[in-house]
């Protein structure tokens, strides 16, 4: 903030306690929309972004480069959606890339092993092998209170194992999949995927749940102050279960996902994608540390970064640019989000001294 | 006093275990093939261990002093790109090898600074470092291979050091050398000490006098400069750079040191206990490497000891307090008030 609090020398003490008012007014101001900057900002970064691609080369903003670009955002900002419920409460999901490998093979297995199999059945299956996996995170990280970082560390490997145990040097390919079911990332209303459209209402929901539900506010609560939600009689191991649980259950729905969009699965899908979905959920504005940030905010975030991809492509810049972008892109997100920290931290302590 | 007699009694403990879990390591593997311990054995688990271990020890003095480095196999991986396209380049290798360690002490304070200076959180900043150092081998190489490094320095990773009967790596030798040395800083300097205070608590350690921000900005540069050295043996053993080496090595470094007791909130764990937690982990990949255990699969067991590690600790104070909770509690009889007669 730019406020300057001009107290004079003779000590005016009505301009002194106008220009605190004033001072703590705009404090108020920032401190309300400073919780909606950081989409805003994301939303910024991304049309600028958009508009110079598109400046240069025009065939960026074609209909096939847009759906392409959509539907590889999907399946990322679902796992998104799960991870940010997980990072809100201040733990983290490291698991879900094994988690979609393992739900992605199993659940297409299924039309071979079964053929004729009801689709809605195969992606019941996935939410099933991923909630399993969830709940096993969630018991050890809520029931035996150990670090979640070290949790869904060990189970990324262990259930990337039991996948490479399971079905290594086995594949399932296109043509044992039914076409209803490869054409669910592909069919389209009015140029836009379906599926894109779902995905949004999905995150619109995991959206109002979080910012309106008293469970939902409780998750924002127990990351910002895990012993004061706590004492204030905050379930906290009960909704810290529920999160890894939901984040299991959507990445395992993110493997079918995953394996409708690419037909072909092996053991090692999903390999590397936890990383890139806690850079998704961090450029989105969500804390590392928890407390605050949206699943908007974390879906936008992952739309930049395919967006970033597909762009650098049209524009013919290697690829081999793409990851060192990504980097660069994700430290300036959190840097800028610590500015915006203590920026909203010096406000509200000017607007709380006002008070007393 | 007795506090500090307690946490000892402790932390042996957790050594103590660990080394029976690498006795039954080395007595499961000599039972289940005859080549388990035979030096040539130990040649190649030094070969193929050797840089994740030499990674564990500066690791391990971060996660002590409080903070993270993910970044760890990337800084690898930029070394070896870097290493690759000088050397391609027409440089004479003792300019490439400056270079690199420079480049390696360079990412290293990157790290540092953005932690300490601006004060983001470790986990997060070495997330995004890890893309960006990965992405800035990728950048130097492409889809490219530096494959014609001269044969006196990929003999590194061919024989093994004179004197030994050709059984120890020289990346088990340099692991054996900075062990020591990184013991000796930890457990029995001043430098050491404030990095278990930082560990426990960095405001407090602030306070007392402890340059918190510049120490772990040096640990970061540390990491740099050895990920880097690490990053040089994986390129002259494999005689290969290309802009994957090492990657995804990040993970396995954390795993060891997590094993190693090394508590992740920091202020915790011992040098030994990582040289331990190294030899239980290749202890494992080599036996069921040996016993066709799919390789790809052996993370099941590393994940499996991770979840050991920080559940038995917990598991062993659950079982302490246990009886405490079991026994009915004792009425005084004041409790009970003075009684009518």
């Amino acid at each position: 903030m730019r406020t300057t609090t001009p107290v004079k020398a003779n000590g005016n003490a009505v301009t002194a306690a106008a220009s605190a008012a004033e001072n703590s007014r705009r404090a108020g101001r920032l401190a309300e929309r400073v919780f909606r900057v950081r989409e805003s900002g994301i939303v910024v970064v991304l049309a600028v972004f958009v508009a110079i691609t598109a400046a240069i080369q025009p065939r960026f903003l074609n209909l096939s480069n847009i759906q392409f670009i959509l539907i590889d955002t999907t399946v990322f900002a679902l796992l998104a959606l799960g991870e940010t419920m997980v990072v809100i409460s201040r733990n983290v999901d490291l698991s879900v890339g094994s988690v979609l490998g393992l739900s992605a093979y199993a659940s297409s297995n299924l039309f071979g092993a079964h053929p004729g199999i009801p689709i809605p059945l195969v992606f019941a299956a996935g939410l099933g092998i991923g909630m399993a996996c969830g709940v096993v995170n969630g018991t050890m990280v809520a029931v035996g209170k150990v670090p979640s970082l070290v949790v869904t560390l060990a189970t990324l490997y262990i259930i990337r194992g039991i996948d490479i145990l399971l079905f290594s040097g086995k594949q399932v390919v296109e043509s044992e999949l039914p076409g209803a079911f490869l054409d669910i990332p592909r069919s389209t209303i009015f140029g836009i995927p379906d599926l894109a459209i779902a995905i949004a209402v999905v995150i619109g929901a995991g959206a109002y749940y979080l910012r309106t539900y008293r469970s939902g506010r409780e998750l924002y609560a127990i990351g910002s102050n895990p012993e004061a939600a706590r004492l204030a009689g905050i379930p906290v191991g009960k909704r810290i279960f529920t999160a890894f649980a939901a984040s299991g259950a959507i990445a395992g729905i993110a493997g079918v996902l995953w394996a409708a969009q690419y037909g072909t699965i092996d053991s090692s899908a999903g390999t590397g994608y936890e990383l890139q979905v806690v850079s998704a959920v961090v450029v989105g504005g969500v804390a590392i540390f928890g407390g605050s940030g949206s699943v908007i905010g974390a879906a936008l975030g992952a739309l930049l970064l395919a967006t970033i991809t597909t762009a650098l492509y049209v524009l013919g810049i290697s690829p081999f640019w793409d990851q060192a972008i990504w980097g660069l892109l994700l430290i300036l997100a959190i840097a800028l989000d610590q500015t915006i920290t203590i920026r909203l931290t010096s406000a509200l302590r000017s607007r709380r001294t006002r008070h007393e | 006093m007795n506090n500090l007699a307690e946490r000892l009694r402790g932390a042996a403990r957790w050594e103590t275990g660990l080394a029976l879990v690498v006795i039954a390591v080395l007595i499961a593997g000599s039972s289940a093939s005859p080549h388990f311990l035979t030096g040539g054995n130990l040649f190649n688990v030094g070969l193929s261990n050797g840089e994740i271990a030499i990674m564990t020890l500066p690791l391990t003095l971060i996660v002590i002093s409080g903070e993270i480095d993910l970044s760890v196999a990337s800084i690898l991986g930029m070394a070896s790109a870097l290493l690759g396209v000088l050397w391609k380049d027409g440089w004479p290798m003792p300019a490439v090898f400056i270079t690199v360690a420079i480049v390696g002490l360079a990412a290293g304070a990157v790290n540092g600074l953005l932690v300490t200076r601006l004060g983001l959180p470790s986990l997060a900043v070495t997330i995004g470092t890890l893309a960006l150092y990965r992405g800035i081998a990728t950048i130097l190489l492409g889809p490219n291979t530096v494959a014609s490094f001269p044969t006196a320095y990929t003999n590194l990773g061919v024989n093994g050091v004179p004197g030994t009967g050709g059984d120890v790596t020289y990346s088990t030798l340099i692991f054996v050398v900075l062990a020591v040395i990184f013991g000796v800083v930890l457990h029995a300097t001043t430098a050491g000490r404030s990095i278990y205070a930082m560990g426990a608590s960095a405001e407090a350690a602030q306070f007392a006098g402890i340059r918190v921000k510049r120490i772990k900005t040096v640990l970061y540069m540390v990491s740099g400069l050895v990920c880097s050295l690490a990053g040089v043996l994986y390129t002259f053993r494999l005689n290969t750079a290309v802009q994957n080496n090492g990657l995804g090595l990040e993970l396995d470094v954390v795993a060891i040191v997590l094993l190693a007791g090394v508590s992740i909130f920091g202020g915790k764990g011992t040098v030994i206990g990582v040289v331990l937690a190294v030899l239980a982990f290749a202890g494992i990949q080599n036996a069921l490497f040996l016993t066709n255990f799919n390789q790809e699969a052996s993370g099941i067991v590393t994940g499996a000891l991770l979840l050991a590690s920080v559940f038995v600790p917990n598991a062993a104070r659950w079982l302490r307090y246990l009886p405490q909770k079991i026994r009915p509690r004792k009425i005084s009889p004041q409790e009970i008030g003075p009684q009518e007669t």
